[in-house]
């Protein structure tokens, strides 16, 4: 019986019932392909990267030390534009991937968007399915061979970036993996930053990182990272102090995912702008 | 040629439901009950591997009883399911009442067509942000389906085992009396497959028990095993 006849009858389709991976985006490649962004025909010949928002900068370094446990603090700007027009101030570009890791997108907004909510389900797909998590390892390959397969809109202008980060249950410590547009894979060791904002995050971040942070210090590196890409780069949203718009930022720690309440993230940036506004300051 | 006997669908349908029900009724019982916070499972396995309880998705669960390998590839189906309709449309629009309908359709077709129906029974729940929005259907190997309410008991003695949960069960219990209840009813079916008179349940031990509870309380997945220290700790009891 074909899948079709099957769907008009109720039933659950053949292709559910058949033993085989515990992926989610394998078992999609196979039932409904179309529902895969990369295997979506556009139909555009040229870059298509000024018509969609479009996201900006991510940071993310790790902190800890054997005393007090480790991890890794992830923060977003709140700004998409596209071309010289801000499309949105108040985008989210971190998430929660799972309990125990979190990712952060720059590029294409739709589509990385859209890419984060599958390489959530993926993870949550294959621990129903395999009744145990993935290993840090495991989760970096999976959200690999998802922005693998949006190479063919990469190409066409709508690529995606994403920066993922985690707490290895099995190393007990915080991890940071960066990625290109081909599904390339790199292991970042401290801290690391992309979209277009990245060149200044990546000069702050040097200055300010240090071995054995806390995670209040590492949250207030990170906020100040972003308020240093903010500053050069006309992409990155700023904190918007008028509104109370501020970053997202989360911590992934052995007790898991945490996203930073804005109460704390207003008292962080308070006190960068206070150091800033002393005259003599650095910045 | 040889011309096959004739059997008439009465007796055709009888055959596989006998042979059905012989094979479930083999296995360990499974009990789902309601409790004040949310819907709870429990059985009687050893195994911390092979689940008869799971997670489908957010707030819906699935339970079975019967052959492993037929009702693992419905559980598994079942999760394609929801994830793929949540994935398409919203994970608010993945109901239980969805799920029990496609598994019915399955199990019906198959009862019908194949050359052998599912020994398997199931159970799938759904919590809801009040008890009087939880949804328990069970589902039997023809395709059937019971809306049920407060309790449900499958597999080998459930009758039984029924009777004894309709004493002692009544709606806004906690977690911790219920999950006595239903340990006490588990250990009523005796190691030779008889069953024990009232006070003379064998006692078993959280090791050997799989228990799990879909938790109104929790934000999105409602779906949480206790096993170890927790769950001895919680059937001991305080009181």
């Amino acid at each position: 019986m074909t899948a079709s006849s099957a769907e008009s009858s109720g039933r659950l389709p053949d292709a559910f019932l058949r033993p085989g991976s515990s992926s989610f985006v394998d078992f999609l490649g196979e039932h409904a392909p179309a529902l895969l962004p990369g295997n979506r025909p556009t139909g555009l010949t040229g870059p298509a990267s000024d018509m969609a928002p479009h996201a900006t900068t991510i940071v993310a370094l790790t902190f800890g030390d054997d005393e007090h446990g480790r991890g890794v603090v992830m923060a977003g700007d709140r700004r998409a534009t596209m071309g010289n027009l801000i499309a949105s101030r108040e985008i989210e570009k971190v998430f929660d991937a799972d309990d125990h890791s979190a990712v952060g997108i720059a590029g294409s907004a739709g589509i990385a968007l859209e890419l984060v909510r599958l390489f959530q389900l993926e993870l949550e797909h294959y621990e129903k399915i395999e009744g145990s998590q993935l290993s840090l390892d495991g989760k970096a390959n999976r959200l690999a061979a998802i922005i693998r397969g949006n190479l063919p809109l990469a190409m066409q202008g709508l690529a995606v970036v994403p920066l993922f980060g985690g707490f290895d249950l099995d190393r007990s410590t915080g991890r940071l993996f960066s990625y290109d547009v081909t599904g390339g894979r790199y292991e970042e060791h401290d801290h690391h930053s992309v979209g277009s904002g990245s060149v200044f995050a990546r000069g702050s971040l040097k200055k300010r990182w240090r071995q054995g942070l806390d995670a209040d210090a590492a949250v207030a590196v990170a906020v100040e990272a972003l308020y240093d890409a903010a500053d050069d780069d006309s992409a990155t949203g700023g904190p918007d102090t008028v509104r109370r718009i501020w970053p997202v930022v989360a911590t992934v720690t052995a007790d898991g995912y945490r996203r930073v309440p804005d109460d704390a993230l207003a008292a962080v940036v308070e006190q960068i702008v206070a150091d800033r506004r002393q005259e003599g300051s650095r910045a | 040629m040889n011309m096959p006997f004739y059997v008439s669908p009465e007796q055709l349908m009888k055959d596989r439901a006998d042979f059905a029900r012989k094979g479930i009724g083999r296995g360990r019982s499974v009990v789902v009950l309601a409790y004040d916070d949310g819907i709870a499972f429990a059985t009687e396995n050893p195994s911390r591997a092979l689940h008869k309880i799971s997670e489908i998705y957010d707030r819906i669960a699935f339970a079975a009883v019967g052959k492993y390998n037929e009702f693992e590839n419905l559980r598994v189906a079942g999760v394609r399911y929801a994830d793929l309709r949540g994935y398409s449309y919203d994970r608010t629009d993945v109901t239980a009442r969805g799920l029990a309908n496609a598994y019915a359709q399955t199990l019906g077709t198959v009862f019908t067509t194949e050359s052998k129906p599912l020994e398997v029974e199931l159970v799938v729940a759904e919590v809801g942000a009040t008890p009087a929005d939880d949804q328990l259907y069970r589902l039997s190997y023809d395709g059937s389906v019971a809306d049920e309410h407060g309790f449900v008991v499958m597999g080998g003695q459930a009758d039984q085992l029924t009777s004894r949960l309709r004493e002692g069960w009544e709606p806004g219990m906690d977690l911790a009396a219920v999950l006595r209840l239903a340990v006490r009813t588990l250990g009523a079916v005796s190691t030779d497959g008889s069953i024990a008179a009232e006070g003379q349940e064998r006692e078993i031990p959280a090791g050997g028990l799989e228990v799990a509870v879909l938790d109104r309380r929790r934000t999105r997945r409602a779906f949480r095993r206790w096993q170890g220290d927790a769950l001895a700790e919680l059937l001991r009891g305080d009181d």
